[in-house]
Order: structure tokens, then C-alpha cells, then sequence
């Protein structure tokens, strides 16, 4: 406690001296790591000022991917994280760093790719058939190859078929190392096929003739849930706010307001909180 | 595309933009002249000392600074988040994600900059004055802040290089600020997050923003040194 008291003064002392007229907020904060998927969403521009004008919190967001999130999180830079891979995620439960884990929304992954569609994807429902195509004709296939839950995601995919894409690599199978947004803006350019979250895919505003070619398949799932970082671990971590997030985000008022965001008419995210 | 119609579609997609600018530019601004002004402080005495005085492996510290100068952003950042880290050395002082960690790291980066370019501005001045300065026997003190003093347009000049650098940066500040909206988003983290937003032309809009305010700033430096010069022959 004395820690945190000691760290909090020292912070304001030094931000009001350096920024007295921005930047320090007199109220409660609460540091969010996230995902580069739901910071393109647009989603918390919409949610968050609804959280802070009905609870005073201010939500800070860091967007990276899944992974560092996480990792960051491990080294106590966060109070709370809003992250879509259950088994990295249970990890972390796991290990004493988070409270617990609560699912809150989903939406679904789609394979993307140039309408003219060489491999010959379109409307194939089983995304591994889909992936073997691509694999068989060395169409050129993105990866996101930085760790991130859809990253993950594409592993696990690739896992239940016998390719072993990394042997490609730069070849037809081009790891970018970067965010949802930047290998969209890659894929595009090199006219490939990619695997993306919906929700960034409707939000980007780049997308020439690409399309959604694969979807539907129950293994593209795409689950978020929030974790509140363990202050046993890590003293100073705002658990406070980060369980008012968390029962907010959980409650009816909290759900209505995921569902109801919606980008060119289509909702982006359902809400699924288990009540309890 | 005629470059005029594209200006006028930039500066329409930027007053309908959904963040607020001129907070972004503000803490642009704040941020990288916060942290030149640090860098200079460290930068040009280093410089002035390194470019007149002969001491024991000073060449080596003059390929030090001069490798220094090329410093990936993204290094910097990584190490200056390490230090600030909650599990890090300073993480008690809780300064990560906020604009003091985004000085920081931008002071790191242009203080090798600052001290390198300005110790040759300075050495080739001492050549000229070294002996006017041994027959008046003027101290070693007095000596630096006659050159730093006598040098200052070029030194300007260095100035703006590292202001430059600065302003320009994305990697550092990315890590350690965090891009956070209305605490640490700047100029070049909006124009990333724009880009991976697939929003490119306001990407490209917030770009000929971002170089306006570096003309601006130069513009300032060059009419403030144009003071000088007539205060001089005044």
C-alpha cells in the first residue's frame, strides 16, 4: 500500500509538472491491455465513455497482440485484460497472474482473399480443405506470425492439417510479424489470402477487391474474455476498477451495449456472459 | 492525381476526423520539444567538451556517439519500457504509458544526435581559435561556452536535426507510450494506427500534418535566428 501511495504521488508530482494542462486525470484509471483486433473494431471508442460516465473510470487502452499482452500483463503493466485466446489465457489464470477468466463476447474468423479467388476457396465451409487448397496450388497465404490469438488461431488450423506452412515461409506462406491492420494492408497489396477476425475486416477501410471467401466453420470461433491481474502478484494494480470493468462489461447494461454497436448496419461482436 | 485536389481532400478528412488534432499535435509537440531541450542540455556540452579536448580514448567515444546516432527507435523503446516496467528498476515510479516515458525514450534518441553533430560544429570552430584562445589565456570554461556561443547557427541547425528525428519517431514511443487516446497518442502513432485502420488517406492527411507543423517549427527557429543576426549588426 505505502508502494502505491508512495507511486501515485511521485506520478502526479512529476506529470503535473511536466503536463499541468493535459494528460492527468483526477479520477480512477484503469490500464487495459487488449488486441489490435478490437482497437480497429472501433469497439471501445463506443463502450468506454458509456463505462466512464456511468462508473467515473477512465479505460486506458494498450492495443498489441494476445501474446504480449499477456506477457506485458506478467510483468504487472496492466490491471486488466480484454484478450481472444482461451488457452494462453487459462495459462495465465493458472499461473497465479490473473483472477479468472469470464468470457464476454465473440465473433468469428473468415479467410479473406482476392475475388478472383485462384485457389478456389469460395464457399467452402471446412476451413482445413481450405487451407490444404491454398497449400496445394502455393497460392501466397499471409500469416499474422507475431503471437496474437489469431495468429494462434491460424496455427491451430494449420495444426489439424499435415502442411507444415513455416517450410514455406517466404514463399507462398509470408509471415508479416504485425498487427491485424497491417497484415490486412500486406495481404491486400500482395493479393493473398488471409486469415482475419470479422470485426477488423468490416472496419478496414482499404479493401479493394478482396472478400470473405471462408467462413461458417465452428473451429473459426473467435471468443474475447477479460482477466483482472492478480494484485498478489502485483501490488499496485488497480483490482478495484478492474472488477467494476468486469461487472459492468458482465451485466445486462454492459451486453445490450456490445450487441448494439454496429459498423455500416452490421453488428460487429455478440455478446455471450454467462449470467451468474 | 492533381496534388492540390488531393491537399483539399486531406485537410476534408481531417476536420471530420472523430479524434481531436489539435490535442494530438499539442502533445506532439510537447513531447519532442520537451525532449530536444533535455537532449540538448546533455547533448552540446558533451559535444563542445569531446570537440576540445584531447583526453585518453576519445576517438573512441566520438565512434561511439557517432554509431549512437544510429540507435533503432525500436531498441530504445524496448530498453526504456524494460526500465520502466512495473517488474523493472524505475517501475516504482510508475511512469510507463504516460508522456514522461515517451520524453524519455525520445531524449535517448536524440542525445547521440545532439553531442555528435554538434562536437564536429565544435571542433572545426576550435581549430580556428586555439591559438587566439592560448595567447588571451582563457580558461577551459569559458573557452566551451565561447564556442558554444559562437557556433550557435550551425548549432541550430543540429538542433533541428534532432527535433527532426524526434518528431518523426514512431517505434520508441509506440512501446512506451502505448498509443493510449487523449494520453499518449501523437502525431506518428495516429498516422500507424490510421494506416492499420486500412484509413489511408487519413493516414497520408495526418502525414502532410505532421509536416506542416515540422515547417512551422522551422520557420520559428529560422526567423528567431534571423533576430539574432540583425540584434548583432545592429
Amino acid at each position: 500500500m505505502a508502494r502505491f501511495v508512495f507511486r501515485s504521488l511521485l506520478q502526479r508530482a512529476v506529470l503535473v509538472a511536466f503536463f499541468a494542462s493535459n494528460a492527468v486525470s483526477a479520477g480512477d484509471v484503469i490500464l487495459m491491455q487488449s488486441t489490435t483486433s478490437v482497437q480497429n473494431s472501433g469497439l471501445f471508442d463506443y463502450l468506454l465513455p458509456l463505462f466512464q460516465d456511468e462508473t467515473g473510470i477512465e479505460v486506458r487502452v494498450v492495443a498489441v497482440g494476445t501474446g504480449q499482452a499477456l506477457r506485458n500483463a506478467v510483468r504487472g503493466d496492466a490491471d486488466l485484460l480484454f484478450v481472444h485466446s482461451k488457452e494462453a489465457e487459462e495459462d495465465f489464470v493458472a499461473r497465479g497472474f490473473g483472477l479468472a477468466r469470464y468470457e464476454v463476447m465473440y465473433n468469428d474468423f473468415i479467410i479473406v482473399g482476392p475475388s478472383s479467388d485462384p485457389a478456389k476457396i469460395g464457399g467452402l465451409s471446412d476451413v482445413t480443405e481450405a487451407l490444404r487448397k491454398i497449400s496445394d496450388q502455393r497460392e501466397i497465404f499471409v500469416s499474422r506470425g507475431d503471437d496474437s490469438g489469431t495468429h494462434r488461431v491460424e496455427m491451430t488450423l494449420w495444426g489439424s492439417t499435415d502442411i507444415r506452412p513455416e517450410r514455406a515461409s517466404g514463399a507462398w506462406y509470408r509471415e508479416t510479424g504485425s498487427g491485424m491492420g497491417a497484415t490486412l494492408n500486406i495481404a491486400i497489396g500482395m493479393g493473398a489470402y488471409v486469415l482475419t477476425d470479422r470485426a477488423s475486416w468490416i472496419a478496414f477501410g482499404s479493401k479493394r477487391d478482396h472478400i470473405p471467401l471462408v467462413e461458417g466453420d465452428p473451429r473459426l470461433m473467435n471468443q474475447y474474455s477479460v482477466i483482472a491481474v492478480n494484485p498478489l502478484k502485483h501490488a499496485h494494480v488497480n483490482v478495484h476498477g478492474a472488477r467494476q470493468f468486469i461487472d459492468w462489461i458482465l451485466s445486462g447494461a454492459g451486453q445490450r451495449a456490445i450487441a448494439a454497436y454496429t459498423m455500416d448496419g452490421r453488428q460487429l461482436f455478440v455478446p455471450n456472459a454467462r449470467p451468474d | 492525381m492533381d496534388i492540390g485536389v488531393l491537399f483539399l481532400q486531406s485537410f476534408g478528412l481531417i476536420s471530420n476526423w472523430d479524434s481531436n488534432l489539435s490535442e494530438i499535435v499539442f502533445l506532439s509537440l510537447q513531447v519532442t520539444v520537451t525532449a530536444v531541450v533535455l537532449a540538448c542540455l546533455l547533448g552540446l556540452p558533451i559535444g563542445a567538451m569531446v570537440g576540445t579536448f584531447r583526453f585518453f580514448g576519445r576517438s573512441g567515444l566520438i565512434l561511439g556517439m557517432n554509431v549512437l546516432m544510429g540507435l533503432p527507435p525500436v531498441i530504445v523503446g524496448l530498453v526504456v519500457y524494460l526500465l520502466l516496467s512495473a517488474s523493472g528498476p524505475m517501475g516504482v515510479l510508475g511512469l510507463l504509458y504516460t508522456p514522461f516515458a515517451m520524453i524519455i525514450a525520445q531524449t535517448v534518441l536524440v542525445t547521440p544526435i545532439i553531442a555528435a553533430l554538434s562536437r564536429q560544429v565544435i571542433e572545426d570552430l576550435w581549430m580556428e581559435y586555439a591559438e587566439q584562445f592560448a595567447s588571451l589565456g582563457v580558461s577551459r570554461r569559458a573557452r566551451i561556452f565561447a564556442l558554444l556561443w559562437d557556433a550557435r547557427f550551425s548549432l541550430l541547425t543540429v538542433v533541428l536535426a534532432g527535433f527532426g528525428r524526434a518528431v518523426a519517431e514512431v517505434g520508441a514511443v509506440m512501446i512506451v507510450g502505448g498509443n493510449i487516446n487523449h494520453v499518449t497518442r501523437v502525431m506518428t502513432t495516429a498516422i500507424a494506427l490510421e494506416t492499420s485502420r486500412g484509413q489511408l488517406e487519413l493516414a497520408l492527411a495526418l502525414g502532410l500534418v505532421l509536416l506542416i507543423v515540422s515547417l512551422v517549427v522551422n520557420i520559428v527557429v529560422m526567423a528567431f535566428r534571423g533576430t539574432i543576426v540583425r540584434g548583432a549588426y545592429a
